[in-house]
């Protein structure tokens, strides 16, 4: 309980960072940048929408710099993110809402796919010390964990998409020819597309998985209870499922959730690459079309469903590990 | 980004050794361990060019002086791109920037995780508990969003934003990973025999516990240049950088804008791609090599002949 307490704390004031980083940065920056953005917009807006975005970034105010936070929290809190400049006059949340559905659905399955492949082949290549796999993994992914996204993006972009034309390259399906909806067509034109760029997430990520794994599945192979596993005569199988990896999973989920910052990041670059219609591409379209209160509530979306991830892998560990839960 | 690769990222790798006996050993496994040799190698080829881009490319990176879209001969390795420059030149000369940014921003956020790392594991309690929140806190906010938007406030991050925002940001990793071995030092004999002589705190961290530590931040060191590489390429790369720095980065950031794949140009992008793979793979060896003589368990396991 004080286990679970701790972490949720720890969730609430890492949410009230990021908000308040949201805060401070336009106003940190020399010369607000929003000032620039609004006289590009300065008379299209509604004087609604125009408040709101005063709120946002602290303009045409003379508020104390407090009064400004207290009422900018206030309006962020109320789900209140203020009015896309890209997309006038849409919502920010209604605009979001239609990109996020892509994102989770291609990084939610690569990432699962990658812990469980990675941690099996871990587990595989350590069990197998001095094997064929152990020799090959561990320099491979040493390598490709050093791979910039979305250059592996790219040369699978070439590769597969223009030179093979295996795949398309482009989108998150035949935008001219489909339209979305329930059906088979629609269904496989999807997976058609984010073929692709869950290839170039997994090839990216999965390194770490493999490596981490394989490293503490080392460390556990050579604890006692595993040797008098060992002695017992127990079948392999069941010494290195039960005994070794099971053990060894923990610090391997721990990283899981730390490393989704890093998922996050690739899935941005590799949307980008694709012009794939997920968050991530909309946060750089934001960027360059200068739609700071849309960039915004992006960040704070990542952040937050970063956070989530985190706070559910925090559980999952206390649930399989009981030392966790009486520890401190 | 590539993600931190290493063992048990919270779990410490003491070495049990005093500090001139640790370095000599940690020599040597260095110099035997075949991964750090291919890593040593690839840093010194690229510090080379870095150093006299001159003497390898003749041509200007920035000249629009070639007709555009040449294909690979002798005079140009690499061809020309759509504005008629040397793409060779641009790669070669591309080479400066991206290494000053792994040097400066390695040594700076090294030097912050040290000096927070290790002054919570040694002060402890209040100190210890308000560091530790404060790297966690960071450790957890997606990093590169984060550097997105400070990016875009910016308008476009200069090599010397980059460098501030990526050091500000990233050393948070590193950090938990060097209080976690500073803690297991915490109680050793040595550093009690330090604090009965009399010495005060800042002493003891600087000559006591630090030496101790080298060869962990040296891996610290390592990380956070792959980091710092990899984080201003992409920030280049998407078009957050200073558009006419020379850099690597740069270099795909004109070549996306140019659709380089599609119009019969991979080269422009797949060379100076190829590049920052190799100089990440250069930093992610040799941390790893680090990572085994930390921790010889993880070392190969070399065959026996019968």
């Amino acid at each position: 309980m004080r286990y679970a307490l701790r972490r949720l704390g720890f969730f609430v004031l890492t949410l009230w960072v990021a908000l308040t980083l949201n805060f401070l940065l336009p106003r940190l920056m020399p010369g607000n940048p929003a000032l620039a953005m609004m006289s590009k917009f300065h008379g299209e807006l509604s004087p609604k929408a125009l408040n709101a975005l005063e709120i946002l970034f602290g303009l045409n105010t003379h508020e104390s710099l407090l009064a400004q936070y207290f009422g900018y929290l206030h309006q962020v809190l109320t789900g209140n993110f203020g009015t896309s400049l890209s997309e006038y006059p849409a919502s920010v949340s209604s605009v979001i809402g239609s990109a996020i559905w892509w994102t989770v659905g291609l990084v939610g399955v690569t990432t699962v796919l990658a812990f469980i492949l990675g941690t099996g082949l871990g587990i595989v290549s350590a069990w197998r010390r001095g094997g064929k796999l152990d020799s090959i993994v561990p320099p491979v992914f040493v390598i490709t964990s050093a791979i910039p996204y979305f250059w592996v993006a790219m040369v699978l972009v070439l590769v597969f998409g223009i030179t093979l034309h295996w795949f398309p390259s482009e989108g998150g399906y035949y935008v001219t020819t489909d339209t979305p909806g329930f059906n088979l067509t629609f269904f496989q034109d999807v997976i058609n597309h984010a073929f692709l760029p869950a290839m170039a997430l997994l090839i990216t990520t999965i390194g770490t998985w493999i490596l981490t794994m394989r490293n503490t599945m080392i460390t556990t192979l050579a604890e006692d209870y595993v040797r008098m596993a060992r002695a017992k005569g127990l079948p392999g199988r069941r010494i290195m499922l039960d005994y070794a990896a099971r053990n060894a999973i923990l610090p391997n989920l721990t990283g899981f959730a730390m490393s989704l910052g890093f998922v996050v990041s690739g899935a941005i670059l590799v949307e980008y690459v694709f012009n794939y219609p997920g968050v991530g591409y909309m946060l750089l379209q934001a960027v360059s079309g200068e739609d700071y209160p849309l960039m915004q509530a992006l960040f704070l979306l990542i952040t937050v469903a970063v956070l989530f991830a985190i706070l559910a892998a925090d559980i999952l560990t206390a649930l399989l590990d009981p030392r966790t839960r009486t520890a401190r | 980004m590539a993600m931190p690769v290493s063992g048990v990222p919270t779990e410490a790798r003491a070495t049990q050794v005093p500090a001139g006996h640790a370095l000599a050993r940690v020599g040597r496994a260095f110099r035997s361990s075949r991964k750090a040799t291919a890593g040593t190698i690839l840093l010194a080829i690229f510090i080379l060019i870095a150093l006299f881009p001159g003497v390898i490319a003749h041509d200007s990176p920035t000249a629009d002086a070639y007709p555009p879209h040449l294909g690979v001969s002798a005079a140009h390795l690499l061809g020309t791109n759509a504005y008629g420059q040397d793409l060779f030149a641009q790669v070669v000369w591309g080479t400066r920037n991206v290494l000053i940014i792994a040097f400066v921003v390695g040594l700076a956020a090294t030097g912050i995780a040290v000096l927070i790392g290790i002054a919570a594991a040694y002060l402890g309690g209040l100190w210890d508990n308000s560091l530790g929140v404060l790297t966690d806190v960071l450790l957890v906010i997606p990093l590169f969003p984060l550097l997105i938007i400070i990016a875009a406030y910016a308008h476009g991050a200069t090599t010397l934003v980059l460098i501030v925002a990526i050091t500000l940001t990233s050393w948070s990793y590193t950090a938990r990973q060097l209080r976690s071995q500073a803690l297991t030092l915490r109680n050793r004999d040595f550093l009690e025999a330090a604090r009965v002589r009399g010495e005060r705190p800042l002493y003891i961290i600087v000559v006591e516990v630090i030496p101790t530590m080298t060869s962990l931040i040296v891996a610290s060191f390592l990380t956070n240049a792959l980091y710092a590489v990899l984080l201003a390429s992409s920030l280049q790369f998407i078009g957050l950088g200073d558009p006419s720095t020379v850099s690597w980065g740069t270099t795909l950031y004109w070549a996306q804008n140019n659709a380089a794949l599609q119009t019969g140009e991979p080269l422009w992008a797949i060379a100076p791609g190829a590049c920052i793979a190799l100089l990440g793979a250069a930093f992610a060896l040799l941390n790893y090599a680090f990572d085994e003589i930390g921790n010889p368990a993880l070392r190969p396991v070399r065959k026996v002949r019968q």
